[in-house]
């Protein structure tokens, strides 16, 4: 009982709790990325790379501007084109919208190293530029309420930013007439098209915005959560995005937390290192419960769809 | 006279696979008529008012509305002219309340969001106009059929649609629903729209119809005042047959029952009877045509036949020779001798990419001639090809090329070909000639009584009553679930008298019917 | 007559030019001299015994995973799962490789055939789930790559790692259990022959056996396969554990064969070069060859490259993300096929 005991005193602080909103930001923001593209029907998994890009840019851009806010603008750009690059190839070539995912990680992952050492010499990380770190914010008021205070308060500003995006992204698929026509698109293109609605335009449109997003995770993990820019940084968050999306079947409360509980499964990979549980183990989990929710929900479907007889519209 | 509202002059469409869905239609709205658009499946009526919905574009012919000539390039250009359509298959998204399906692309804003509560209010302004009560905060996945089928109609009213295209909207609906439906039509009829109303059921065109276009094969057969035709003469206009296919047909000679179906019923979730109580049998060396407007039960029987339904959803018997195959799967089916012409040739008949040969041996590799438990024995395979692409004159690079490659008629050649070769017991052919030219239809036709004069028996179901007609030695007509008639000798049937049966408007008498049951107890 | 059947040779052989020409124009833009890196990129690898072997060295365990995957493609099967289990097949021969001791020819067949053994039955899993339930096999494949990855970590830092070497690597395998050498001056291996015959093998399984047929028209269109009587479901089974065994086998080797203990510390990305091998093969066993064996040059051009000029190794990576890009676009190119189409028909 001991190791328990150990266990509790570390997650029952308020560093704990703001660890866990700390390492939840990154996969917050891929994973409301991947939730828009998604619900257009179009599954994104460059999150990893484009992420991985951002990163570079903010820190590159922050650099040579010295300005950390230029930075987070070039990041979040960085991160849109990728996406645009992506839109471009699977809308207008008809390319396969995973495998051009694939080219996108891919590219990253060897580009940014490629860029990083064109720039600095070196192919491991940024220390040689100087780059700029976005700050972080105490809340008036609320840092001087104990408990909340300490846990609230004092997060770097784009954690902040990830929290406003849930409320953003659900305000903007649920009340926006984008959002309307993201869903229709997703869900019946046909009807979709047959008001009017362009469903390439649209698909076009969601794509963006998940490199929007994605961008801005990306400039959190150079900008904010290090303040450099390292050889695959990303480490898997793209994925674990991916994987928070699906597991919240695909809605924006589902998603955020979702998100929130792979955050506190990374924090928590620290903490069970008290229990002797390997932390290589507890990264595998986010997958895990994935993969058990995936099938879960295919049985349940295949169910539903054998209980219903054949209907006498189907052809 | 007036100028017409809307009208089609000389209008043709050839689809890129080479299929002429359109020649030479002529088609015109007068404002403020209900217009019926029959004929058979296959005329052409969807292929024309897409065009009007600018969904696909005339190969030739113009467009005038107002007596002004337009091109309707997409959707969105028809919704502008006031053009707007009910789909068969409805165009909601299912997750929406009716007020946002009513909204989609035209949403009302209010700062950045959607005016949610100007939507709600568009919804019940437009429903309380044309008095079409709607529940517009509900979710379209629980409305029922009928309810959906509003929801349509108040989308393309609120786009400001003067015409309205209904195509086929009655197929969903209950009596009950459809007479709702024939009364708001007249509603909208008093308000000044004009209505097309695409239909097969006569009995409701004369009902609501003020003129009838009727299509066949692609061809107008003329537009009429509905009060100045009877049913018959619509029937023979969108029946009769063009050309009179003519086969040397050996005597009939019957042996024993191959196919007995006592019984059968199938039931679709609801409960609804999809089969109603069908029994008949197929002897070898006879051709049982079944004729009958698509959507009467032929595509249920097809399925229990052919293995295709899930188990559970059909009560009664079904037998090849001694064997139950009613609840069987596919390959039991297969292994027993029956052979089977799917319906669609490109999704379920073929493998696009695979070779010619590939797609000849898919039901016949199993066979011990052509593997030897491990291997495939390929000079068997090349040899049994090569006489396939012979006997069936298969116009191909050779038996190596790509099948999506052939054109319509020689693909369905390798189909039919591959399932009447190794002689089976029983054939079933469904639309074994659709959409295939004159040579390639005939050469199938003559491989059918091939078949037949080898003692198969075969089951030809067809939209095509030439081939029917023709071929077959007895035919069954089915309506509404039922068998409502059973012929011998179809040939020598007029195709107006066939017609009355198809669209109900005739029955035989029910003793008639069952003398197929009493061949089955001889 | 049928020009257009040429079609996909010469759009494969226009990205390769295309990903050619971004390659220079990124060596012209980087580069102090050019010309000579170019020189460097393209013909180093042919400048000696042990740069050739080098290449062939690379090209063993694409040739491994673009074969696993061009099986599964070929059913259709849209299944990223190469990537784990050729890592994690790796860390089992390894364990083995380390812990067992048995005689040197029996050492390595036995570590080689449990990594295969053990890549099928964790292919097997999205393959069931897929069959049964229709389970998408895209994303339970990616979501195991991670899994299996952590799994193989835990198993490398907690039970195989030898805490006196200095980097985060397994203790040394056992002498037995490595893989011969093949051709003196170079670490080509017998693994060289091993793939070799399982590609022959597997050519043979697709066109001549009536598995391999199965296989094909499930792959071309289900329902037609179901329509024909083909258990279709078995044979997504089937393929995911014949492609489980080969991505595993292919890491097994790879380590015995070219290392001296257990050194990955990240997934080795062999199991997506593998999707773009079979790209580049479209999915035919015995191209899948060449285009691992192109694929390695262009690489081992790069490391060269990378050593002997100012230009780092990692462009290659965005070579080869073009050329996924541009070989997977269906329109790329499709404008000339159409009129090439039109041409024939015409002439016809």
């Amino acid at each position: 009982m001991n190791g328990l005991d150990s266990l509790l005193n570390v997650i029952l602080t308020t560093d704990f709790a703001f660890s866990v909103l700390r390492v939840t930001t990154p996969i917050l923001f891929a994973a409301l990325g991947a939730l828009i593209s998604n619900r257009a029907g179009i599954i994104n998994i460059g999150m990893e790379g484009i992420m991985l890009v951002s990163a570079l840019a903010g820190v590159i851009i922050s650099s040579y501007t010295q300005s950390a806010w230029v930075g987070l603008l070039g990041a979040v750009l960085a991160g849109t084109l990728i996406a645009g690059l992506l839109a471009f190839f699977t809308l207008k070539f008809k390319t396969h919208v995973i495998l051009g995912g694939i080219a996108i990680n891919m590219f990253a992952s060897g580009g940014t190293v490629f860029l990083l050492y064109l720039l600095s010499g070196d192919k491991g990380s940024s220390t040689s530029l100087a780059s700029k770190v976005l700050p972080s914010v105490d809340i008036p008021l609320l840092k001087d309420i104990p408990v909340l205070g300490p846990i609230l308060s004092g997060h770097h500003i784009l954690t902040y930013v990830s929290i406003a995006a849930v409320f953003a992204v659900y305000y903007l698929l649920k009340r926006t007439s984008l959002g309307l026509r993201i869903r229709s698109v997703g869900e019946n293109p046909h009807a979709a098209q047959s008001v009017g609605v362009s469903v390439v335009r649209i698909q076009y449109m969601a794509l963006l915005l998940s490199g929007f997003f994605a961008g801005l995770g990306g400039a959190y993990m150079s900008m904010g959560y290090l303040s450099l820019f390292t050889r695959d940084m990303i480490a898997g968050r793209g994925w674990i995005a991916i994987a928070a999306e699906s597991m919240g079947r695909s809605t924006t409360v589902g998603t955020a937390l979702t998100s929130l509980l792979f955050g506190a499964a990374d924090a928590l990979a620290n903490a069970f290192q008290v229990l002797k549980i390997p932390a290589e183990l507890i990264a595998t989990l986010p997958y895990a419960a994935t993969v058990i929710g995936l099938i879960l929900y295919a049985v349940s479907e295949t169910r539903k769809k054998n209980r219903k007889v054949k209907s006498p519209l189907a052809k | 006279m007036e100028t017409p509202l809307l009208e089609m002059r000389g209008i043709t469409k050839v689809y890129p696979n080479g299929v002429v869905a359109n020649r030479d239609v002529n088609f015109s709205l007068r404002a403020g008529e209900i217009h019926a658009l029959a004929g058979e499946n296959g005329a052409g009526k969807s292929t024309l008012m897409k065009m009007i919905f600018g969904m696909e574009e005339p190969s030739e012919g113009e467009i005038y509305i107002r007596g002004e000539k337009t091109r309707l390039l997409s959707p969105q250009d028809a919704i502008d002219r006031g053009i707007g359509m009910v789909h068969q298959h409805f165009m909601l998204v299912p997750s929406f309340t009716v007020a946002e399906n009513m909204v989609l692309g035209m949403e009302p804003r209010k700062g950045l969001g959607i005016h949610y509560a100007e939507a709600v209010r568009m919804t019940e302004d437009t429903a309380r106009k044309y008095n079409l009560a709607v529940d517009p905060k509900a979710k379209v996945e629980d409305l029922s059929v009928g309810m959906k089928q509003k929801v349509e109609i108040l989308k393309a009213l609120l786009r400001g649609a003067q015409i309205l295209i209904l195509d086929e909207p009655t197929a969903v609906l209950t009596p009950q629903e459809t007479e709702e439906l024939f009364r708001e039509l007249q509603q909208l009829k008093e308000h000044g729209h004009t209505i097309v109303f695409i239909s097969h059921k006569l009995k409701e065109v004369k009902a609501i119809c003020d003129r009838i276009t009727i299509l066949r094969g692609g061809r107008s057969e003329g537009v009429f005042q509905t009060s100045e035709v009877t049913e018959q003469e619509i029937s023979r206009l969108m029946v009769g047959r063009d050309v009179v296919l003519k086969y040397d047909k050996s005597k009939l000679n019957m042996q024993a029952p191959v196919l007995t179906v006592e019984n059968l019923s199938v039931n679709d979730s609801q409960g609804r009877a999809l089969l109603n109580n069908i029994s008949f049998s197929v002897h070898s060396g006879q051709i049982v045509g079944i004729a009958g407007v698509e959507g009467n039960g032929q595509r249920e029987l097809m399925d229990v036949l052919t293995g295709g339904l899930r188990s559970g959803a059909s009560r009664g018997t079904v037998r090849v020779q001694d064997t139950e195959i009613r609840e069987a799967n596919i390959l039991t089916i297969r292994n027993l001798g029956v052979s089977y012409i799917p319906e669609d040739r490109m999704s379920q008949g073929s493998a696009g990419e695979a070779s010619i040969s590939d797609n000849l041996i898919s039901t016949h590799y199993r066979s011990k001639t052509l593997n030897n438990g491990v291997f495939l024995r390929a000079s068997k395979i090349a040899s049994m090809a090569a006489e396939l692409i012979e006997a069936f004159k298969i116009r191909c690079s050779g038996p190596k090329q790509p099948i999506g490659m052939l054109s319509g008629g020689n693909m369905q050649k390798v189909v039919v070909a591959r399932e009447c070769s190794a002689n089976p017991k029983l054939l079933i052919a469904e639309q074994p000639t659709r959409g295939v030219d004159v040579g390639a239809a005939q050469l199938i036709h003559e491989k059918l009584l091939e078949l037949r004069e080898n003692q198969g028996a075969i089951v030809l179901v067809s939209a095509d009553l030439n081939e029917v007609l023709e071929i077959s030695d007895r035919l069954l007509v089915m309506y509404e679930g039922e068998i409502v008639a059973d012929m011998e000798d179809p040939s020598s049937l007029s195709e107006e008298e066939l017609g009355l049966y198809m669209l109900g408007i005739k029955r035989q008498e029910p003793q008639h019917i069952r003398r197929t049951m009493n061949d089955v107890e001889v | 007559m049928l020009k257009s059947k040429y079609f996909e040779v010469i759009r494969t052989t226009a990205v390769i030019l295309i990903a050619l020409a971004i390659a220079f124009l990124i060596i012209a833009l980087v580069s102090e001299n050019p010309v000579k890196t170019i020189a460097i990129f393209l013909f180093e690898p042919l400048n000696s015994v042990g740069h050739i072997g080098n290449v062939i060295e690379m090209a063993i365990p694409l040739m491994f995973t673009g074969l696993a995957v061009s099986l599964l493609f070929r059913a259709n099967m849209f299944n990223l799962g190469a990537e784990g289990i050729f890592y994690f097949s790796g860390v089992v021969a390894s364990a083995i490789a380390i812990h067992w001791s048995l005689g040197g020819l029996i050492h390595p067949v036995v570590a080689i055939l449990a990594g295969s053994i053990v890549g099928a039955i964790l292919s097997a899993i999205p393959g069931i789930l897929k069959a049964k339930w229709n389970a998408n096999e895209l994303v339970t494949s990616l979501m195991f790559n991670n899994i299996l990855f952590g799994i193989g970590l835990y198993l490398l830092n907690y039970q195989l790692r030898d805490a006196k070497a200095f980097a985060n690597v397994s203790f040394k395998f056992e002498k037995t259990a490595l893989l011969d050498k093949l051709i003196p001056g170079t670490r080509i291996h017998t693994g060289l022959i091993i793939v070799l015959g399982l590609i022959v093998l597997a050519h043979f399984f697709l066109y001549k056996t009536k598995w391999g047929y199965e296989l094909r028209m499930t792959g071309a269109n289900r329902s037609f396969a179901r329509y024909s009587g083909m258990k279709t479901a078995k044979v997504i089974v089937l393929v995911h554990l014949i492609a489980g065994f080969i991505a595993g086998m292919g890491g097994s080797i790879e380590v015995l064969g070219m290392y001296t203990r257990f050194q990955w510390t990240a997934l080795p990305g062999y199991g997506l070069d593998g999707a773009l091998v079979a790209m580049l093969a479209k999915n035919n066993p015995l191209s899948v060859i060449a285009s691992a064996l192109f694929l390695a040059y262009i690489r081992i051009g790069a490391d060269l490259m990378a050593r002997l000029s100012d230009v780092p190794a990692e462009m290659i990576s965005i070579i080869q993300a073009v050329i996924i890009l541009l070989i997977s676009a269906e329109q790329f190119l499709k404008f000339w096929k159409n009129r090439m189409l039109l041409k024939e028909a015409r002439e016809a």
